[in-house]
């Protein structure tokens, strides 16, 4: 890791008391959902990083606890660094708090989230579908939702496929 | 199946003025099917007489999935669908995948194929901006440039044609390398282009960069300021418009990018006619990468000689059991990356192209996530129109170059 990033993530560390993955010189901060927003607004007004490069999230069903982890790839063009942070969330009423007073372009990210994994963010000022059509069903790219067609039941693959098929019921 | 419920104006009631409630500002609908929404873009205007009040956009149209399908694919066999992406730059998402792919599997690139990725992804960058600029003049009614410019993107075209037998979609660029060496074609046509573009470049200067037609519409139209533009993650051309020196091709330099000397075009008044010179002078400079990458081509072998992710040539395997077995074995069932995840991004003709790869001990992606500038850079539509007529949002939405494929995903 960078010299410059450790000592940013050492920071973060002792604040947040987070865990940290490294991989190929990347490294990735997991941060509890509670601090979120007070560590990207640490990030952005102490360590200058402007920029929310990627929001995005990742699905490791049938894992549910924890089931999601939503990622925040931040990116600092003065210091030019970039550092990774991870909320994980469980599968059961996935929320997280909104980040879009910190980074406007949060506020489609987290849309996009909403729709394509239906994690919820607290305080969202406009939390619609962004992709998908109003009126869809489901969270296309959870890893419970099938790929472009609905596996036929039938009575001796009923209940198997009925597992599979938690997306479809509320 | 939920019964389908008409689209009304409710959804966007937190979105529009008060004004609206009562009647006194109009709704319009514009797009999707608009001919300068550049594709399938959907505007929900709230006008005061012909000012924009609120610019509210629909995405998704064109959403056809491929974050999904990536998912149940091998590396190799996925990348095919890269091109789809933001079908303007189709190279250049094919290098952004082929950059996260080898640093997810730590794999080399030989030199000369990263000399030609270069050279492949500058041209295409060129015929992503000859695309923007006959558009930009034809939604402000200049007709002729658009021809002009499409007479031009057709050479490179011709090239793309010449070292992977597609225009468009490529797919040339391959995890380790690309698909095969260049033919003896290839360094004539790019010399030719490369003698030919740089007066074409002043014609269209001549036709647009002084007309005062277009600077009334273009000069302080749409201004966007750099803290406003981080903040909604704006990046690419339109960034450096607004004064911010960042190019990932110089910060943060992949495929060799620091071999070559150019510069960053910047201008500092982030209106639309700032947007229209970087992208001007971007011309310029990929020119200046394209003429040095192919003076300097370096020779040897233009794929990784790492067999567990990169097939076998043809001659090897008629005479070696192991290359057999590779061959088998990496188009069957692809090669395996590590359960780890990345993030990569390279420098789009719209902006930062970022990769979010994952993968899980297996030979298909866990998940992949496209990071693709024309979505952020189409947010920030409403803060820059509010207060401009009608025309002028047509005017802003050509200069921040967005594509539909690359929004919707």
């Amino acid at each position: 890791m960078d010299k410059k990033l450790e000592k940013i993530v050492q920071d973060l560390q002792a604040k947040f008391s987070t865990s940290i993955e490294e991989f190929r010189d990347e490294a990735h901060v997991f941060v509890k959902a509670e601090h979120i927003v007070d560590a990207l607004t640490l990030l952005r007004d102490k360590y200058e990083f402007e920029l929310l490069s990627a929001l995005t999230a990742s699905d490791y069903y049938p894992e549910q606890k924890p089931r999601f982890h939503v990622v925040y790839q931040l990116t600092s063009l003065a210091r030019n660094l970039s550092v990774q942070l991870r909320v994980q969330v469980n599968g059961d009423q996935p929320k997280v708090p909104t980040a879009t007073r910190v980074y406007d372009v949060a506020n489609w990210r987290e849309r996009e989230l909403l729709d394509m994994f239906g994690i919820d963010f607290e305080g969202h000022p406009d939390p619609r579908r962004i992709l998908m059509p109003v009126e869809h069903e489901g969270h296309p790219l959870r890893k419970d939702y099938p790929l472009g067609y609905e596996e036929p039941q039938f009575t001796f693959n009923y209940d198997d496929i009925d597992l599979k098929k938690i997306y479809a019921k509320e | 199946m939920a019964q389908i419920e008409e689209v009304n104006v409710d959804q966007f009631r937190h979105l529009v003025s008060e004004r609206a409630l009562t009647g006194e500002t109009m709704l319009l609908n514009m797009g999707p099917q608009h001919p300068s929404t550049h594709g399938v873009l959907r505007l929900l205007l709230e006008l005061d007489g012909e000012t924009i009040v609120n610019a509210i956009p629909d995405i998704g149209y064109l959403h056809t999935g491929i974050e999904k399908n990536m998912e149940a694919k091998t590396y190799v066999k996925a990348e095919v669908m890269t091109d789809r992406l933001d079908y303007m730059n189709t190279t250049g998402n094919n290098l952004a995948y082929c950059v996260a792919v080898e640093k997810l599997v730590d794999l080399d690139v030989p030199e000369r194929a990263q000399a030609i990725r270069v050279i492949i992804t500058e041209l295409q960058r060129i015929a992503s901006h000859l695309v923007f600029l006959g558009a930009f003049g034809l939604d402000l009614a200049a007709m002729s440039v658009f021809l002009y410019c499409f007479r031009e993107r057709e050479l490179i075209l011709d090239i793309l044609e010449l070292c992977s037998g597609q225009r468009m979609m490529t797919t040339y660029f391959r995890p380790g390398g690309v698909w095969r060496d260049v033919p003896v074609e290839f360094e004539p046509a790019v010399r030719n282009f490369i003698k030919i573009f740089p007066k074409r470049i002043d014609e269209y200067e001549a036709l647009l960069t002084k007309n005062p037609i277009l600077l009334d519409r273009l000069v302080g139209i749409g201004i966007l300021d750099a803290k406003t533009a981080l903040s909604h993650g704006v990046t690419g051309p339109t960034l450096r418009a607004s004064g911010v020196d960042w190019d990932l091709r110089k910060s943060r330099p992949y495929s060799g990018y620091e071999q070559y000397d150019f510069n960053i075009p910047i201008r500092t008044e982030g209106d639309t006619f700032a947007r229209y010179i970087v992208h001007i002078d971007e011309f310029r400079e990929s020119l200046k990468i394209v003429e040095q990458a192919l003076d300097n081509l370096p020779k040897g072998p233009v794929q990784s000689s790492n067999r567990k992710f990169v097939p076998p040539p043809r001659s090897e395997i008629g005479v070696s059991m192991e290359a057999l077995i590779h061959h088998f074995k990496l188009w069957t069932e692809g090669f395996p990356a590590p359960k780890a995840s990345i993030y990569s991004a390279v420098e789009s003709p719209r902006g930062e192209l970022g990769v979010y790869l994952e993968g899980d001990g297996g030979p298909k992606p866990h998940r992949v996530h496209w990071r693709t500038p024309s979505f952020d850079n189409l947010s920030v539509i409403n803060k820059i129109t509010q207060g401009h007529l009608v025309a002028d949002l047509v005017a802003v939405l050509a200069s921040i170059d967005i594509v539909l494929g690359d929004i919707d995903r």
